[in-house]
């Protein structure tokens, strides 16, 4: 009991994780129509630049952590002017495939950046712990959910109630109506962007905090929030909470109970499983859990 | 219709492939060029224009899904890689790490085919309830089941670090992938390689383009271009999607079994997401729903590296070691590739082969541009 007490944290962890990434990939998918897969690369900025400011220029992490968040938003805002603005009425797929390409030109840029060293991310809880009645829980996985759960919340009161949320959302509703009444829809894409550039930021800090450190190869990690969205719904700011925590926690149940009971699965099955995951529940619902089912006319 | 080729009085004649003399001529020429190529290369070049060859195949299966079709596929390295292990295993020798069967290239080459055409067959109903990027990223899903499969199945794969030897290239007892002497003259290993790899091109590319002039072809079109009033008109949606993933499999399979012969070794690492992409770009680049499209990405993003390998001898701030200067000619090419991506696919959403024809049609009107 105590050990799956301890895993579910862990997962809930690990499915904030995906849940920050998840809702950048939603944020951009709604205001867009385009499937983000640059943002691994914008999580492992996110995490070179916490790590940077942190550690290299010695800031208090608070701070460290605002001015990466603020760095990676940049970062991602230009991708988009640059890239892709350009595309804005395309196919859905080669806007798609232009994030690929941003993505493979932005890893060449993030590798150089990160040398060969693993780095920490100098976070103030490491690796310590309480232990609860038998019960480990680690400091890093509190913080990830209390980050994770206000970012939520932030981002639920700032679509509903701000004047930029407003407009996001009526953007992402109509496009044209929304120009009519006129919100400036291209500034709109660069802000969707911008914002899951900054919650990528978030996550890559996520990724490096207690010791685990980003390295090159951290980069794929954040394709496992791609299952967690198709399970909640491409379009669904809940579904991608939803999803994150689930895939999160599935995860980490492998990863504790496989090795003794499924042995046969292999080594690092926990790494597949949001794939399964992902298959098995688009055999039944396939626009996912929460996402809206397309209403089509010839 | 002599000195009208233009001129068109049926729908067979609009579709014959190589439809006018000039088109003929410039194929055989291009055949005859081809030929004759590998005798004036160095092996380094040969081998790598047969992997260019090979990999046409494999952009040619994805242009038949994703560019036909319409269903975009990231999962095209995982069929890559089934075949590769197909092709393996039944003509590799048993030793104390793999199994393997020691069969002929003429039951394994289409074997490896086939098996990832299976495969392509249980997957594609799933796939067929899916649409646009819920597709794409389910194939993605694909991909990373696969490489856990190839790592964890070590007594076909070899495992993580170790892999095994690919297919052999023997054929009828004749070893292709051994230099021969006919005389004073050497054919090389990367000689058979080339007119390998352009062989099956051929028959793969003259098969595909029966396929897309075909009335299942033109399905794929209307599925692609309008799904459901493909429907209304009669066109089974689910049919021919399976159809079109089962036909792109085989292609890939084929593709990834020969493919892994021109290095002799596989590795399951070697089938990831890179290589998807790899094959994703291949199309887009040459141009989508064309086979020649396929052949001039392949050929683009295959040669692309050794190109950029030449740069550090006219460019000063390019190091060709793997350190050291601004950029190494590694990262330039990988800058370049992820450029080159959103340049295509900004610039020319139609490829090389939309600036062909852009050519073409400026130079057919010429001296009269509009």
């Amino acid at each position: 009991m105590d050990e799956f007490l301890s895993a579910t944290i862990r997962g809930l962890a690990q499915g904030s994780l995906y849940t920050l990434l998840g809702l950048g990939f939603v944020i951009i998918y709604k205001g867009t129509r385009v499937v983000n897969f640059a943002q691994p690369v914008l999580m492992i900025f996110g995490a070179y630049f916490t790590s940077y400011f942190v550690l290299a220029l010695d800031l208090p992490f608070a701070l460290g952590v605002l001015a990466a968040v603020l760095t990676t938003a940049a970062i991602a805002a230009v991708s988009e002017r640059v890239a892709l603005r350009p595309m804005v009425g395309e196919q859905p797929f080669s806007a798609a495939m232009v994030t690929v390409g941003v993505l493979i030109a932005l890893q060449v840029i993030a590798n150089d950046l990160l040398g060969l060293e693993l780095r920490q991310m100098g976070d103030p809880w490491g690796l310590s712990r309480e232990v609860l009645g038998g019960v480990a829980i680690f400091h890093r996985d509190i913080a990830a959910l209390l980050i994770t759960a206000s970012v939520v919340a932030g981002m639920a009161v700032f679509f509903k109630l701000s004047r930029i949320g407003l407009a996001l959302r009526a953007a992402a509703f109509d496009q044209e109506a929304a120009l009519a009444q006129g919100v400036p829809v291209g500034r709109m894409f660069g802000i969707s962007w911008a914002i899951s550039g900054g919650l990528a930021a978030l996550a890559g800090l996520l990724v490096g905090t207690g010791g685990a450190g980003v390295d090159q190869n951290t980069t794929f990690i954040a394709l496992k929030a791609l299952p967690a969205i198709i399970l909640g719904g491409l379009d669904s700011i809940p579904g991608a909470v939803v999803g994150g925590l689930a895939i999160g926690m599935a995860e980490t149940y492998t990863k504790v109970y496989q090795p003794e009971h499924f042995a046969w699965a292999g080594a690092n099955f926990d790494q597949v499983v949001p794939y399964l995951v992902m298959l098995l529940v688009l055999l039944v619902r396939p626009y996912g859990l929460f996402g809206t089912k397309e209403v089509e006319r010839v | 219709m002599r000195g009208r080729p233009e001129l068109r009085t049926s729908y067979e004649s609009d579709q014959a492939p190589l439809g006018t003399p000039a088109k003929r001529f410039w194929f055989a020429a291009l055949l005859i060029g081809a030929v004759l190529l590998p005798f004036g290369l160095t092996s380094e070049l040969n081998a790598l224009i047969a992997t260019a060859f090979i990999s046409a195949i494999g952009a040619i299966g994805l242009n038949i899904v994703t560019g036909y079709a319409g269903q975009v596929s990231l999962g095209h390295a995982f069929f890559l890689g089934l075949g590769a292990y197909t092709g393996a295993v039944l003509s590799g020798p048993t030793d104390r790490n793999v199994v393997g069967l020691g069969l002929d290239m003429w039951i394994w080459l289409p074997a490896a085919g086939l098996l990832p055409a299976i495969v392509g067959l249980i997957v594609a109903p799933v796939a067929a309830r899916l649409k646009g990027l819920y597709l794409a990223i389910v194939t993605l899903g694909l991909v990373f089941l696969g490489e856990h499969l190839f790592r964890e199945m070590v007594f076909l794969t070899g495992g993580v670090g170790t892999g095994r030897s690919s297919a052999k290239l023997e054929m009828f007892g004749t070893r292709i992938d051994q230099r021969t002497e006919i005389g004073s003259y050497t054919v090389t290993r990367e000689m058979k390689l080339y007119f390998v790899g352009l062989v099956v091109l051929l028959v793969m590319a003259v098969l595909a383009k029966n396929l897309t002039r075909s009335k299942v072809g033109r399905a794929f079109s209307a599925v692609r271009d309008r799904d459901i009033a493909a429907e209304v008109m009669g066109v089974e949606l689910t049919r021919h999607k399976v159809i079109a993933f089962a036909v792109s499999s085989f292609y890939a399979g084929i593709c990834g079994a020969l493919l892994s012969t021109t290095t002799g070794f596989i590795e399951p690492g070697s089938y990831g997401l890179l290589t998807s992409v790899n094959f994703l770009a291949m199309i887009l680049i040459g141009g989508v729903a064309t086979l020649s499209g396929s052949l001039l990405g392949a050929a683009f993003v295959v040669l692309l590296p050794r190109l950029v390998q030449e740069i550090p001898h006219f460019v000063p701030f390019v190091e060709s070691g793997s350190t050291g200067g601004l950029i190494t000619t590694f990262q330039l090419e990988t800058l370049l590739f992820g450029a080159g991506i959103v340049a295509f696919m900004i610039l020319e959403p139609r490829g090389l082969f939309g600036m062909w024809v852009r050519a073409k049609t400026y130079w057919r009107a010429w001296p009269f541009s509009y």
